[in-house]
């Protein structure tokens, strides 16, 4: 059994369905990540782990006992705010030491015990000082400090790094990384954020509309996406997406994407997708990311599958590292990524390859891969 | 330059000269002003420093020419309240005696209920706030006679109290009876502003109080009450001011010695019989009213910033 389970785990606020039946486990010293759009319920699905909401059935346990009706204090769980939560009145060592103190922990246990995470976290410097008196990435350290400090089995973070400015979200998002790195804590993550979810994740769990969409290691979610909400929402630029047809005149499949002032693109079925069952005629959707969209020297040498086509380029995105080429086919927008020095220009005319071993196939019916 | 620049140039010259007449014309009005509100207590003050023959025979502006405080001793200490002669000193205490616990415990009822109307919602509980509320716009007159039968009826526990131990355990005493009126008038205002104060208060602090283990009195004493400063005052000030002037009740529940300072201040000016002693009425006027502008110049500036506070969530 797994260390964190929850199963069968549903919420109801009066007939609104928050979350319909949640089923998830986590290793002991895993990083799941909850990751969906805003209402998705992945912060509920956090608060009813913390006992901050109630459920209104299913069980979540630890370590093999349910805490589904304990005391959020009795859970034995740390929560990282969005806001930090850090109580004004009090200094940043009385913030930290506030559980303890609330589970009657002798004070010199607990100066002690906040002095080693303030050494950790590097923050012993502004042990003395008032939460006002931090910035914002100051707050985040002691919040972590405050959640790290009790030693709790269950840590849970709600959307850490959303109140920090971009760069300072990048050092705060490895400074958690190596911090689970090296303390070997079990966490729970919840974010809207596809690249934080990517990064620091063990596992990622994407939800929509209180569902799970997907659960899996951070490559699973990437490069098999369960269905179409996943593809699109994991990666950025997100994947493309384009409508197409299955052709069976050659003998095996091939997709047929139509396009208006060329002859339709004819392309092979990737080998990543199941195409034998498929009958001529049948409504596909194409999906490929960006950096599997190339000019035809820079695709990758190793791949098998490769088509090359003609597209008049529409915006060229230089973004330092790369340069994003938008294009149309089939009356979609398809997004290549290119390396930085890539000559192209808008309005002119570019050869473009699609790196099909990375192609992905969707029935638009029930949205799920094929 | 164009025509657009030249228009504003003008209009930025042209009022130049008025700013000047203008300043006067404000600083002028707001210093008439100024004088006629002060001028109550102007000619009050120097009224309670003249002797009496300086005032029934002089002009009421003019400043004291034989400059005494003996109105003023003699309000504290022997002028007559009603049948005795000894002064409002007695009376202010009974005041003081009143206002604090009033004010302490509505304050705090206050903040609870603004904390459980916030924080601790359960089912109804904007009906609850929407009685309490109600309350603050009972008129004075109407709870009278409820709250005189309520209070005979604590009377009669005390009586009876007295009678099985030989105390009265405070039933049935004017001043704490008085407390309790002014307690449950004061708590529809105290609630509205303590509930609206923490309606803005994060709610993610509650939370990770909760995590941390702090139970509904910890996290009340721990974390909210550090935290609300500024209501606190506000409320104070509120109740304070309204409780120390309040008349109405203190003429009705406490009689004789037992009065507040208010009843006792109408007794001293009421009174029927010989000279009407104008510098001493003055001076247990002012005395009368000190305590709360005390309050308000200590703590005035609070005042403005607790009313803000709600306002910009900072």
């Amino acid at each position: 059994m797994a260390f964190l389970e929850i199963s069968a785990l549903r919420k109801r606020f009066g007939a609104v369905e928050i979350l319909k039946g949640i089923d998830l486990s986590l290793d002991k010293g895993g990083f799941l990540v909850l990751v969906g759009p805003s209402g998705c319920g992945k912060s509920t699905l956090l608060n009813t782990i913390a006992g901050l909401e109630s459920i209104s059935s299913g069980t979540i346990s630890v370590d093999g006992d349910p805490i589904n009706d304990l005391h959020p204090s009795k859970r034995d769980i740390a929560m990282v705010f969005q806001s930090y939560a850090l109580y004004p009145n009090m200094t940043v060592a009385q913030n930290m030491a506030f559980g303890m103190e609330m589970r009657g922990v002798p004070k010199a246990e607990r100066d002690k015990a906040v002095a080693d995470v303030a050494q950790t976290l590097q923050i012993t410097p502004l042990l003395a000082r008032r939460p006002s008196q931090l910035s914002g990435g100051q707050r985040q350290r002691v919040a972590m400090g405050r959640a790290l400090v009790r030693q709790p089995r269950v840590f849970l973070f709600d959307e850490p790094l959303s109140n920090l400015d971009a760069k300072l979200r990048v050092d705060m998002r490895i400074e958690i990384k190596r911090l689970h790195q090296a303390t070997g804590t079990t966490i729970v993550y919840v974010t809207h954020d596809q690249i934080e979810a990517m990064t620091l994740a063990t596992r990622i769990a994407v939800l929509k509309d209180g569902e799970l969409q997907q659960v899996g290691s951070p490559y699973e979610v990437y490069n098999t996406p369960a269905n179409l909400f996943v593809a699109d929402f994991m990666g950025s630029p997100s994947m493309n997406l384009l409508q197409g047809t299955i052709t069976r005149d050659g003998g095996a499949p091939q997709i047929v994407l139509p396009r208006k002032d060329h002859p339709p693109l004819v392309l092979e079925a990737p080998p990543g997708a199941d195409a034998s069952r498929l009958l001529d005629g049948a409504k596909v959707i194409f999906g490929i990311r960006p950096e599997a969209v190339n000019d035809p020297d820079s695709i990758d040498k190793n791949a098998r599958s490769v088509a090359t086509f003609d597209a008049n380029v529409e915006i060229v995105e230089p973004a330092g590292s790369d340069t994003f080429v938008v294009t149309h086919i089939a009356g979609k927008e398809v997004t290549a990524r290119m390396r930085a020095d890539t000559d192209v220009r808008p309005g002119k005319n570019h050869k473009f390859a699609f790196n099909l071993d990375k192609a992905l196939l969707f029935d638009p019916a029930t949205t799920k891969r094929i | 330059m164009s025509a657009a620049d030249a228009i504003s140039v003008r209009a930025v010259r042209e009022p130049t000269r008025s700013p000047v007449v203008a300043r006067i014309v404000i600083y002028g009005l707001l210093l008439f002003f100024a004088a006629i509100y002060l001028l109550p207590l102007i000619v009050m003050v120097m009224t309670s420093l003249k002797p009496l023959p300086e005032i029934t025979g002089g002009n009421m502006f003019a400043p004291p020419h034989d400059l005494t405080f003996a109105a003023w001793a003699e309000a504290w200490g022997t002028t007559c309240v009603g049948l005795t002669c000894e002064g409002i000193k007695g009376y202010f205490w009974n005041s003081i005696k009143m206002v604090v616990p009033a004010v302490l415990i509505s304050t705090l009822l206050g903040a609870l209920n603004g904390y459980v109307l916030t924080k601790w919602r359960f089912p109804g509980h904007k009906l609850v706030f929407g009685l309490m509320l109600f309350s603050c716009f009972i008129p004075f007159q109407s709870v009278l006679i409820p709250m005189a039968v309520i209070l005979g009826k604590l009377g009669a526990i005390g009586v009876a109290l007295q009678d099985a131990t030989g105390f009265t355990f405070g039933f049935g005493n004017p001043t704490v009876n008085l407390v309790i009126v002014h307690v449950v008038y004061g708590l529809g205002f105290t609630t509205l502003f303590f509930r609206n104060y923490y309606e803005a208060f994060p709610t993610e602090l509650i939370k990770a109080a909760q995590i941390d283990g702090a139970g509904f009195f910890q996290i009340f004493r721990r974390i909210l009450i550090p935290n609300s400063g500024p209501i606190f005052i506000v409320t104070v000030i509120y109740q304070f001011t309204n409780i120390w002037n309040d008349f109405l009740f203190g003429s009705t529940f406490a009689a004789g010695d037992q009065s507040p300072m208010t009843v006792a201040l109408n007794n001293v000016v009421n009174t029927s019989t010989g000279v009407i002693e104008y510098n001493v009425n003055m001076a247990a006027a002012i005395i009368a009213a000190g305590p709360t502008l005390f309050v308000y110049v200590v703590a005035g500036r609070y005042f403005v910033r607790g009313l803000m506070a709600g306002a910009v969530k900072g």
